[in-house]
């Protein structure tokens, strides 16, 4: 029999009081995904993974890790969570607060020592591992806080915007740490409101707005839905464009403000040349020429109408 | 600036309502419940009645009118071997069963009236060849014996005028010279009429008696039957006391652990592992009766170096109360804890319920200084308990046995309360 899916969300709906976090949130993933779920704060990206670490009961729907219930121990075991607090004892040490975390999922002895050594060679805290946490750096503790949460091997990680606050060079250690446990085969749920993150570590990627899931896809299927095939060319002259050349830009479908020009285009290699001989036709210097394909900014602009960081 | 910080506090305050609510019930709450404790043991309705055990050895008529008019004083409660409870009643009561009573703590003092008491109790003078009254003390209350032996004084006055007149004339007659037998028949007729006086109304009118000694109208020998065999005698009560109100306020802060979890996240983060929240709660409560239990033992054993506490001799009956305490106020944290969404509500609450027990329950002042309806109410309070299975072990040296009733009292109050706690954590499980 084929191994159940890491996990199964089904029609989730789930109040608090008259506000509604999730209104049908389905989702599954695959073995050795990585799903991440972006959406502006207040989306319902924490209630998706706290509903299935247990933490919220749904109103309705179902949540299935592995072919089973949230709570069941099981589950338990195969789960792993990374909370967007650090959720650490703050007077304790790093090995201490990684043998805490390893107890509480079960794990004893030599196993034990065995994975506190191995997550502190992993967050490379080996050499901090008997200094108190509350003296770590934020990057430190982040990754720490990664550490505690998958110190006892889970098969699925949740991770609640797990680089929130952290420096750009602390940044980039915790994708590498993201990318190893992926090599190890690890499905991960990734909850960002990070446009940048879920293009470079996700495979596919849920826009979740409002409780609903509005699209679901790899970065290419959402763009080529939402946008289709067009991407985005910026012309900068060096003298504002004389009315002559904007009626020409105007028919085309571009836009003109003073001395910028958008246009979309669908086949640059045809397109690009016959616009810049539009503009050496009209005496029209160019100082700089950029083509950009659709980002995900643009592809949540289009189905929300907001940006994303609103 | 400086208001600048002040208003920031001051908004915080106002946002946790009740912390601000309790911050002003507290200090309300707690000075209601002292006006109330020593108003109600100053009016004259509810004065604290002192608890006799009375011996009549003389069995003679006088003896009689003594015991009799000591039952009509306010300030006692007379029991002998009329008023005994059925359970007490055997072995039949004598000296050596009353002073059983005083060293179990049934009663603070006993009263025995010697042989020949009725013939020559009452004498002006020297006290030295007559017989004289046995106050058996227990010194764990101190006031007791001198409040009474100054009732003896003023009951021996009004009950038996007669018998002081004529020690008086017999006084009279050995030094001015004698009496001619008109005067004696005059002062018969006097003695006989005052007898009548005297009757039922004779004794008590509620007040109290300055104390006399043994030196007084009618002799009195107190012995202290507890205390005399104590290298400090009044250390393990304090002791008891303290420690029982320290260990509150120290479960009550550590509880708060709780709330700096929820607070940091990391209560979310233990409950979505294999942890359920009642292990959680038993993990803590285990910790915090360890902490308890090692926090008393420090106390004890510096009371035994530096006080006399005789911890060495005690450690069995020692270490069965500090687990029961020690259970008990830990459950009484985790339930202030749970129930506290703030620091400073944690805080404030603690404060009211740990201080109000405490004065209630014999911490702060001992509970005999209240009155009995005070004193009754002082018994849903873990300190009345555990003083007195404290004061048991160190005090009245009885054997393990005796302590059931204040282990099964601090252990069914442990259960109780880490119930309670278990339910108000409700709130932090799934939402």
């Amino acid at each position: 029999m084929a191994e159940a899916l890491p996990l199964e969300i089904t029609e989730l709906h789930k109040s608090f009081g008259d506000r509604r976090a999730l209104d049908g949130v389905s989702l599954t993933f695959a073995a050795g995904e990585i799903l991440g779920l972006l959406g502006p704060n207040g989306a319902g990206k924490t209630t998706v993974v706290r509903s299935v670490v247990g933490r919220v009961r749904p109103d309705s729907g179902t949540v299935r890790v592995f072919g089973r219930p949230p709570d069941d121990p099981r589950s338990k075991a195969a789960v792993g969570y990374v909370t967007q607090e650090i959720a650490l004892y703050p007077l304790l040490s790093p090995a201490e607060n990684l043998e805490a975390f390893g107890r509480f999922q079960g794990l004893r002895g030599q196993p034990l020592e065995k994975a506190v050594g191995q997550s502190l060679q992993w967050t490379g805290l080996a050499e901090r591992a008997k200094e108190r946490t509350e003296r770590l750096s934020g990057g430190m503790k982040r990754r720490l806080n990664i550490a505690a949460g998958t110190i006892h091997g889970p098969r699925l990680l949740l991770l609640d915007e797990p680089t929130v606050g952290v420096d750009p060079q602390s940044r980039e250690r915790i994708y590498q740490m993201i990318e190893e446990l992926r090599r190890g085969g690890v499905s991960l749920l990734y909850t960002t409101h990070y446009m940048e993150e879920a293009e470079r570590l996700c495979d596919r990627i849920a826009i979740i707005d409002h409780g609903r899931i509005i699209a679901l896809g790899t970065k290419e299927d959402l763009v080529r839905s939402t946008l289709g095939a067009k991407q985005t060319l910026t012309i900068e002259t060096e003298s504002p464009v004389p009315p002559s050349l904007r009626e020409v830009v105007e028919r085309r479908g571009g836009t003109v403000s003073d001395s910028t020009v958008h246009f979309s285009v669908t086949e640059p290699a045809r397109e690009i040349p016959e616009l810049l001989a539009a503009f050496r036709n009209d005496g029209v210097r160019i100082r700089d020429l950029a083509l950009k394909t659709a980002t995900l900014e643009a592809v949540f602009l289009q189905l929300t109408g907001r940006e994303l960081r609103e | 600036m400086i208001f600048a910080v002040a208003r920031t506090h001051f908004a915080k305050l106002k946002r946790d309502r009740a912390a601000f609510v309790l911050a002003f019930v507290v200090p309300v709450v707690f000075f209601s419940v002292f006006a109330s404790i020593f108003r109600g043991s100053s009016s004259r309705a509810t004065t604290r009645q002192i608890s006799v055990v009375v011996v009549d050895e003389d069995r003679s008529a006088n003896s009689a009118r003594f015991v009799e008019a000591l039952k009509r004083e306010k300030g006692l409660k007379v029991v002998d071997a009329k008023t005994l409870p059925d359970r007490k009643k055997a072995p039949a009561l004598d000296a050596t069963a009353a002073e059983s009573m005083v060293r179990r703590g049934d009663v603070p003092l006993a009263l025995i009236v010697p042989k020949g008491f009725g013939a020559t109790s009452l004498q002006f003078g020297p006290s030295t060849g007559r017989p004289a009254l046995k106050l058996l003390a227990d010194s764990a209350d101190p006031i007791a014996p001198q409040v009474v032996n100054g009732l003896l004084q003023k009951v021996a006055m009004t009950s038996m005028p007669d018998v002081v007149a004529r020690a008086g004339i017999a006084e009279f007659d050995r030094w001015g010279g004698g009496l001619t037998p008109e005067q004696r028949a005059r002062i018969e007729e006097g003695i006989g009429k005052l007898r009548e006086q005297s009757g039922p109304s004779g004794g008590g009118n509620g007040s109290d008696g300055e104390g006399g000694t043994g030196g007084g109208l009618v002799s009195v020998g107190v012995r202290d039957v507890l205390g005399e065999e104590k290298a400090n005698p009044t250390v393990a009560v304090f002791a008891a006391g303290l420690g029982v109100m320290f260990l509150l306020f120290s479960a009550a802060g550590a509880g708060g652990a709780l709330i700096e979890e929820v607070e940091s996240g990391t209560l979310d983060r233990i409950l979505s592992t294999r942890v359920t929240m009642t292990q959680l709660l038993l993990g803590k409560l285990f910790y915090l009766s360890t902490v308890a239990v090692a926090q008393l033992t420090v106390m004890f054993l510096w009371g035994e170096l530096f006080f006399g506490l005789e911890l060495h001799r005690h450690v069995p009956g020692f270490l069965v109360m500090a687990v029961v305490t020690a259970l008990s106020a830990s459950a009484f944290g985790l339930v202030l804890a749970a129930l506290s969404r703030t620091r400073m509500q944690l805080v404030a609450l603690s404060n009211l319920l740990i201080l109000v027990m405490s004065a209630l329950g014999g911490s702060m002042f001992p509970r005999y200084l209240l009155s009995e309806s005070v004193q009754k109410i002082g018994l849903v309070t873990l300190n009345a308990w555990a003083i007195d299975g404290f004061m048991k072990v160190f005090w009245r040296d009885e054997p393990l046995v005796a302590l059931l009733p204040q282990v099964a009292f601090l252990v069914a109050a442990a259960v109780v309360l880490f119930s309670l706690a278990r339910r108000l954590a409700r709130r932090w499980e799934a939402a």
